[in-house]
This record gives structure tokens, C-alpha cells and sequence, in this order.
């Protein structure tokens, strides 16, 4: 495991050099949405009987901004060392697949907190969440986010070009966060939809996350515990087998 | 007897060993070999030159070494590391200078060191790349982002990033193509401490005056194979011609442009005797032209180069 705290260091220091871009940008549209979705779905859309809608809106608009900025930091910081080739300087260095798992996951974790941080500071002024449980806000938050760096790690060892990796962030992640609860209960959906949503990994991270501040959910926060967890595994194995086969970063 | 008195050195006492490298690509055309059943072996202490004409394979050897790339058959270590199945202790004790001019535009120059440092788990390595700095004429950039240096700067940086971890085997693959003569100075200055010090160096390059200044031992590549494996001497000795150079403005009969060296006006040829010489004037005289500044000198590296690359074609 030598040398992961330096990779990691380096991934957390490039995010934060252009912080105007990888964290001050993902907050501010968050607040946009906030304050557009706010305003036109406010009286219209009643979720929980005691929650008004821009409370149950802040939770999932923090998670939605701690998963794909935490994908954005992992993949991106990939795609980039492999095009401008100074890879090479981590790919020369004894560190094990496991350091370099390590390090690009955890530092994807950081910028997905560092956003969501900066998201629930902002949009708490839009509507109180309350916080009930904060060990499940933290849980789902750490591990939604571990998941979705291993899965931008994957992203970035498979993208050879910048557009490849859009493709991946714009049809499969997006509409993954934006079809797992984000904006809505799954309650207020049909029936097909609601299985469907079921399905997605992405849902049980929000609705998990979600129950800590209200101490309601859709599904029970331990079921969402167990699923998440089965899935950063699951992706954390894949991610662990491609670093330690060299899969597209040594020929 | 002289077993005993010249033992042969064990795998273990190697810098570095090639044994049946061989790289297969697959193309669109189909199979590619680029390396076909390379051997050699490079003693600690030497500085080792690896020459080829481009697309020889001499970057992809170097690659399989610092586990860039993946053989598809055979074996390479470093000190007796095996590459792939002790990769870490080889990559330790090697430092590469990848032929890329590469750069995180992230960092200064002193934080990429220190990030390369700890990527080998060296924590307080200043000292160090104060030394490195120092030699390498980088001591007022040490705060500069890599975006603002020049490409000779850039390409001084990657020599330090490949020396932070004081590796004892040096890799430079064609580290002064591109660069200005003081970056060539200080680089072969700082070589050649290294050299005493004990370090073992392979070296890459296209200028063959500096591998024969450099070189205690040559190896030729060329289509994936070794066709020279020599001390520089006895590499020059081969070329046993001494070469007859002149200028002139007239085209060369076919016969003698075939065998020549041409720059511009300047033609060089190989020429035994005096008899040789004789002929090859009067070839120039019956095809209607001068030759000027008529000089004879020894043959260097490139004239052999030029002639092992052409036998073996």
C-alpha cells in the first residue's frame, strides 16, 4: 500500500487548484435548480405530510451533487493523465492496484463531500430539512460516494477520449441520479416505475441518505444499507481487477 | 581456472537482463512483431547505449522494463527483480526518463517532485531534490508551475522525477532529442556523477557521437532484434575503412550514391586504400563534377551504425 497517501494528496490538491470549477460550479447548480424546482413545484407536490417540498428537495439535490461530482473527480482526473500522458509518472512508481484504488476512491469521496457540503450550506436557507439521524446522512454520503469514485475509475481506465467518458457521465449517470428520487417520493409514481426505480442503485442512496434527515423513507434505511453496500462491492471489484490487470493503461 | 577467477555473473548481479523478450501486436494488417526474442544483459556500473533507427522497438524494451507494457513472451529484470512477478522492488530500484515530453499542469516543479517522492512511500526527500534541482539548473524554477517552463526546462523536470528515489538503474530514452547543447552538457555532467557513483545506465539516442562518447557498451536494434552487441571499441574497430569526405554540386554516379552518406553538398564514403580513393574521384570526375575540401578521417560510430543497419537489411 506505499505511496497511497501521496496519489491521494495529489488527487485532492488537483481538484482544489481549480475549486472554482470542481466545487463553487456544482454548487451553484444545485441552488438554480433549487430555487427554479422551489418555486414551481412548491405548492403543487406534497411528499411526506410534514415535509414541505423544498425540505425533502435540499437532501436530494446534496446526494445528487456528492454522486456525480464524486464520478466527475475519479473519471475526469483519469481520462486527463492518460491524454496528456503524465500517467506515466504514477504507472512507473511500485504502488499496488490496491494504493491506487485506495487513493483515487478516497479522493473522490472528498470532493463529493466538499460539494454536498457546500450544497446543503447554500440551499438551507431555501427549507429547513431538519437533521434526525445524522450517522445515516454520513453513512449513505461516504459510501454513495465511494461507490460512484470506483465506478468514475472504471469510467476513466474504459474512456480513451473525452467524449466517450461525456457518453458514459451523460447516459448512464445522470439519468440514474435524476430517475432515483432526486426531485420526487417514488410513491407519487406508478406502479411499473416505482419497480423500476427500484432497480437502481442510485434510489436507495437518496432514499437511504433522505432518512436521516426525516426519519421517514420509501424502503428501510437497512435494506438501502445492505443494497448500497452490495453495489460499491460489487463495483469496487471490478474497478480493484482492471487496476491490477493494467487494463488499458499498460500494453 | 578461469571459471573461478571470472565468475559469471549471476542474474542477481545483473542491472538488467532481457532474456527472449518478444512483443506481438495485433493490427488491422494482422500480427506486428516489435520485439522479436530480444537477450542482453547490462552490468552494474555500465553506461549502456540502445541504438535503432526509429520504430527499431528500442522504446517498447524499455516500456516492458518499466512494466509500461507487457511482454508477450520472455522475461525482464531489474537487479533480479522480475518485472512483472516482483514489480515492485524493480520499479524501486529503476528510474525511467520517458522519451515524451510530459507534464502534470497542476503542480510546480517542487511539488511534483515531492508527490514522486511519496509515491515511492519517500516522505522527507527535500534534500534531495534540493541536490537534483541544483544539478539540473532548476533551483530558481522550483516554484514555477510546469505549464511556464520551457520544453528543455519540462524535459529537466522529468529527469528529476525519474531520479527522485536515487534509483540504481538509470533508463533515458532519448533524453536530449530537442534539447538545447547546455541541457545536453549539464544532463551528460550530471550522467556521468551519477555513472561514478555507482548508478547503471541505458541510454536511447538518435546522436551517435554522444552514445560513442558515453558508451561503454552498444547494442544495435533494429525490426525487433538485436544485429550488434559490442564494446564501442570493438564496434569502431569493425569499421575497419577509413571514410573520404568532399564536397561537390554535381549528382553522384548510382554506384557511389548507393554506398555514400549525403548532407547537402557534403559526401562521405568509405575508403580502404588509396586505390579506392583514386577510383572514387575519377567516378566523380567522369560524371562531369568537382570534388572540393577533399578530406580523409576515421570512421565513428555512425559509419558503422549506417553499416550494420544496411548488412542487415
Amino acid at each position: 500500500m506505499t505511496g497511497w497517501q501521496a496519489l491521494f494528496y495529489k488527487e485532492v490538491l488537483r481538484f482544489w487548484k481549480v475549486g472554482f470549477q470542481t466545487v463553487a460550479a456544482p454548487v451553484l447548480t444545485a441552488v438554480l435548480y433549487m430555487m427554479i424546482f422551489g418555486h414551481v413545484l412548491e405548492d403543487h407536490v406534497k411528499v411526506y405530510d410534514t415535509v414541505s417540498y423544498t425540505a425533502f428537495l435540499v437532501p436530494g439535490l446534496v446526494m445528487m451533487s456528492v454522486l456525480q461530482n464524486a464520478f466527475a473527480n475519479s473519471s475526469s482526473s483519469l481520462i486527463q493523465s492518460k491524454i496528456m500522458g503524465n500517467l506515466v509518472f504514477v504507472l512507473l512508481t511500485p504502488m499496488s492496484h490496491w494504493a491506487w484504488f485506495v487513493a483515487y476512491v478516497a479522493s473522490s469521496v472528498v470532493r463529493g463531500l466538499a460539494v454536498g457540503a457546500g450544497v446543503m450550506l447554500v440551499t438551507w436557507w431555501f427549507g429547513q430539512p431538519g437533521v434526525v439521524a445524522p450517522i445515516w446522512v454520513l453513512v449513505f454520503a461516504v459510501l454513495g460516494a465511494a461507490m460512484l469514485g470506483a465506478l468514475g475509475l472504471i469510467a476513466g481506465l474504459w474512456a480513451e477520449k473525452f467524449d466517450q467518458l461525456a457518453a458514459f457521465q451523460n447516459f448512464i449517470i445522470m439519468p440514474m441520479t435524476f430517475l432515483s428520487g432526486v426531485f420526487y417520493s417514488i410513491h407519487s409514481l406508478p406502479t411499473f416505475w416505482q419497480q423500476v426505480s427500484h432497480l437502481n442503485p442510485f434510489f436507495y442512496m437518496i432514499d437511504g441518505f433522505r432518512h436521516g434527515f426525516f426519519g421517514q423513507s420509501d424502503v428501510s434505511p437497512w435494506l438501502s444499507l445492505g443494497v448500497v453496500a452490495v453495489a460499491f462491492v460489487t463495483v469496487s471489484a471490478v474497478a480493484v481487477g482492471l487496476l491490477r490487470s493494467g487494463y488499458k493503461i499498460r500494453h | 581456472m578461469s571459471a573461478n577467477l571470472f565468475p559469471a555473473p549471476s542474474a542477481a548481479d545483473l542491472a538488467i537482463a532481457f532474456d527472449d523478450v518478444t512483443k506481438a501486436y495485433s493490427t488491422p494488417k494482422g500480427p506486428f512483431l516489435a520485439l522479436d526474442g530480444v537477450s542482453l544483459s547490462v552490468q552494474q556500473g555500465e553506461i549502456f547505449g540502445l541504438l535503432g533507427p526509429n520504430g527499431a522497438g528500442k522504446t517498447t524494451l524499455i516500456s516492458i522494463l518499466a512494466g509500461l507494457s507487457r511482454p508477450t513472451r520472455g522475461s525482464a529484470r531489474v537487479l533480479g527483480h522480475d518485472v512483472t512477478t516482483d514489480y515492485a522492488a524493480a520499479r524501486r530500484a529503476l528510474g525511467v526518463v520517458p522519451q515524451e515530453l510530459v507534464f502534470d499542469p497542476f503542480f510546480s516543479v517542487r511539488e511534483a517532485l515531492r508527490m514522486q517522492s511519496g509515491y515511492f512511500g519517500l516522505k522527507h526527500n527535500d534534500v534531495w531534490i534540493d541536490d537534483l534541482l541544483d544539478s539540473l539548473g532548476l533551483a530558481d524554477k522550483a516554484n514555477a508551475n510546469m505549464r511556464q517552463l520551457s520544453g528543455g526546462m519540462k524535459r529537466r523536470v522529468m529527469v528529476a522525477q525519474a531520479l527522485v528515489h536515487k534509483p540504481r538503474v538509470i533508463v533515458l530514452d532519448e533524453p536530449t532529442a530537442g534539447v538545447d547543447v547546455e541541457l545536453r552538457q549539464t544532463l551528460w555532467q550530471f550522467v556521468a556523477r551519477l555513472n561514478r557513483e555507482g548508478s547503471t545506465v541505458l541510454l536511447t539516442t538518435h546522436y551517435l557521437e554522444e552514445a560513442e562518447a558515453l558508451c561503454g557498451r552498444i547494442a544495435m536494434i533494429k525490426r525487433g532484434k538485436v544485429v550488434a552487441l559490442e564494446k564501442t571499441s570493438v564496434l569502431l574497430s569493425r569499421a575497419s575503412s577509413n571514410v573520404l569526405r568532399f564536397k561537390t554540386d554535381t549528382p553522384l554516379p548510382a554506384d557511389l550514391a548507393a554506398r555514400a552518406r549525403v548532407t547537402g553538398r557534403v559526401v562521405q564514403l568509405p575508403a580502404h586504400n588509396a586505390l579506392e580513393v583514386e577510383q572514387i574521384l575519377a567516378a566523380v570526375r567522369v560524371a562531369g563534377g568537382v570534388a572540393e575540401d577533399v578530406e580523409m578521417r576515421k570512421a565513428d560510430l555512425e559509419d558503422v551504425f549506417l553499416d550494420v543497419m544496411g548488412a542487415s537489411a
